[in-house]
């Protein structure tokens, strides 16, 4: 059973190894993009010391490493779990003896793993040459970092699925699916780390899930978070993850009971 | 002659595209909202960044965002009329190509009438409305001449992207292997939206003289600006549309004379 999903994992990552020139462009992308904020952030920092708790050199090194994570955690499975329900091709998958979902989390791992190994490893080495940035000294550190960021990979794909079955329930789920990028983007600390935003904004994202995605992995990274923070950084992650299994759960069982399939 | 044609055809298509929006009219609001999300998530950026530091090298949040507002004018008119995103994809790789050039209607004017994409005009109007917002915080004087001034560097903008994408887009008549260099030029076009003053020298070159992409936001939008008011090089800006439209047009002649069709 297990080797099964594993299977799943491995092919994904040959499919995409097979069209891996893509990935080459899109380190450039990447590291124009963090290009992009690190001067931003150079002429908002000023003469200034810290801003948001942050040094600039935390700074810069916080918006590069958060890049790369992203390119570990994105992937597009709310596009294809809900291009599966439209086109109706989720019905055959659905009678395997194996989960669909946990099918598609494990597609997306395989993507995930791809990017880790062939993008995020040499865009970091990229990145390291063209910007001063400053990488953990402590293994311990690194080791965190992997942790944490396993999870983001894993609350970003339960949020992508749950916006994927929303397919189920609503003819075009297609501006739920930007909305859900854009909030993933503005509200996970990718452009903007949590603490730049107003006390009233930073309390209600605090109860939200997106801050475990990229704000919590890319403190502890960057040495913003310390001692007994980083475990209770560790322990918010952990228990989101918990925490989204209950509506997946629930939109499965309600999605199966609504599944029509028209022709075939 | 010519021109009334292309008058009557694009009278035509939009006739068409209104008919095919009218049977799915969830999806147009859909596009409306996603558009101008992306531009909320960047005023959030900017608001939220300034709540930190009271200038951006010597810009102020108020000239930077005119700077933004006027960058999603020129972009929302590009995008309604040059909407050449799946042109190789859709064109090269499926032959359409083949179709519009048995036709007498210029080639480059049916792939643009095909894709005419109004909703994006909407961004144009929400870019107005910001650009009149952070005038009238600014206290700037207002001339009778500066509509008249706003329409021309609007053009000169508009015909920077459509020189550059349309030159891009020609690039797959050359080589029909998905090359990654529209994102990644997509990409550059994003440091546009801020002061080019606070990037370095190469980069400031490269945005003024190579992809003049300074030229759809800081340099024109300075010309109202007094504190930063260039006006020599917002004038530029439409001679430098002009260059680039035809450089743009010079590429898709030369691509659509080598064009030999996908042979299917």
């Amino acid at each position: 059973m297990i080797s099964a999903y594993l299977d799943f994992i491995r092919i994904r990552f040959l499919m995409m190894l097979a069209y891996r020139v893509n990935y080459y462009s899109g380190i450039i992308i990447y590291a124009i993009n963090i290009g992009a904020y690190y001067f931003m952030w150079r002429a908002i920092y000023g003469d200034a010391e810290t801003l948001g708790g942050f040094t600039a050199m935390q700074m810069t090194t916080y918006v590069a490493v958060s890049w790369m994570a992203r390119a570990f955690y994105f992937n597009n499975l709310d596009r294809e779990i809900s291009n599966e329900i439209r086109d109706g091709s989720v019905a055959v998958q659905m009678t395997r003896p194996i989960s669909y979902l946990m099918v598609k989390a494990m597609q997306g791992f395989g993507e995930g793993l791809f990017r880790l190994l062939l993008f995020m490893a040499p865009g970091m080495v990229v990145v390291k040459l063209i910007f001063p940035i400053e990488l953990p000294a402590d293994p311990a550190r690194w080791l965190v970092f992997f942790a944490m960021l396993w999870f983001s990979f894993v609350i970003n794909t339960q949020l992508n699925i749950m916006t994927g079955l929303f397919a189920f329930f609503v003819e075009n789920n297609q501006g739920l699916m930007n909305l859900k990028r854009i909030a993933i983007d503005l509200l996970s600390g990718v452009i903007l780390p949590m603490s730049f935003f107003p006390e009233w904004a930073r309390a209600i994202l605090n109860w939200l899930p997106f801050q475990a995605i990229t704000y919590l992995p890319s403190s502890v990274f960057t040495g913003r978070l310390n001692g007994a923070d980083v475990g209770n950084a560790l322990l918010v992650q952990i228990v989101w993850f918990a925490a989204l299994l209950v509506p997946i759960a629930w939109m499965w069982r309600a999605a199966r009971r609504r599944l029509f399939v028209q022709g075939g | 002659m010519r021109l009334a044609q292309t008058v009557s055809l694009f009278k035509e298509y939009i006739g068409n595209y209104i008919k095919t929006k009218l049977t799915y009219r969830a999806d147009f609001w859909v596009e409306v909202m996603s558009d101008l999300m992306f531009s909320a998530m960047n005023l959030i950026f900017i608001f939220v960044v300034f709540r930190q530091t009271p200038a951006l090298g010597d810009w102020s949040e108020a000239e930077v965002v005119f700077v933004y507002g006027y960058f999603m004018i020129p972009y929302g008119v590009f995008s309604t009329f040059s909407n050449l995103w799946n042109f190789s994809d859709r064109y090269i790789t499926k032959g359409e190509m083949d179709r519009i050039l048995t036709r007498p209607a210029g080639s480059l004017t049916q792939v643009m009438l095909e894709n005419v994409d109004p909703p994006s005009l909407i961004g144009s109007l929400v870019g107005v409305g910001i650009m009149i917002a952070a005038w009238l915080k600014l206290g700037l004087p207002f001339h009778w001449y500066d509509p008249l001034v706003l329409i021309v560097l609007t053009l000169g903008s508009t015909m920077v992207y459509v020189g550059l994408y349309t030159a891009l887009a020609a690039v797959s008549f050359f080589s029909d292997a998905p090359t990654g260099i529209v994102p990644l030029i997509y990409n550059i076009q994003n440091y546009g939206r801020y002061p080019v003053q606070i990037y370095n020298k190469a980069i400031r070159f490269l945005l003024t003289w190579l992809l003049p992409f300074a030229f759809v936001g800081v340099y024109p939008a300075s010309f109202f600006l007094e504190r930063h008011g260039d006006r020599a090089t917002a004038w530029l800006t439409p001679l430098v549309g002009a260059a680039v439209l035809a450089f743009g047009l010079w590429v898709w002649r030369c691509g659509v004379r080598r064009y030999r069709g996908a042979g299917s």
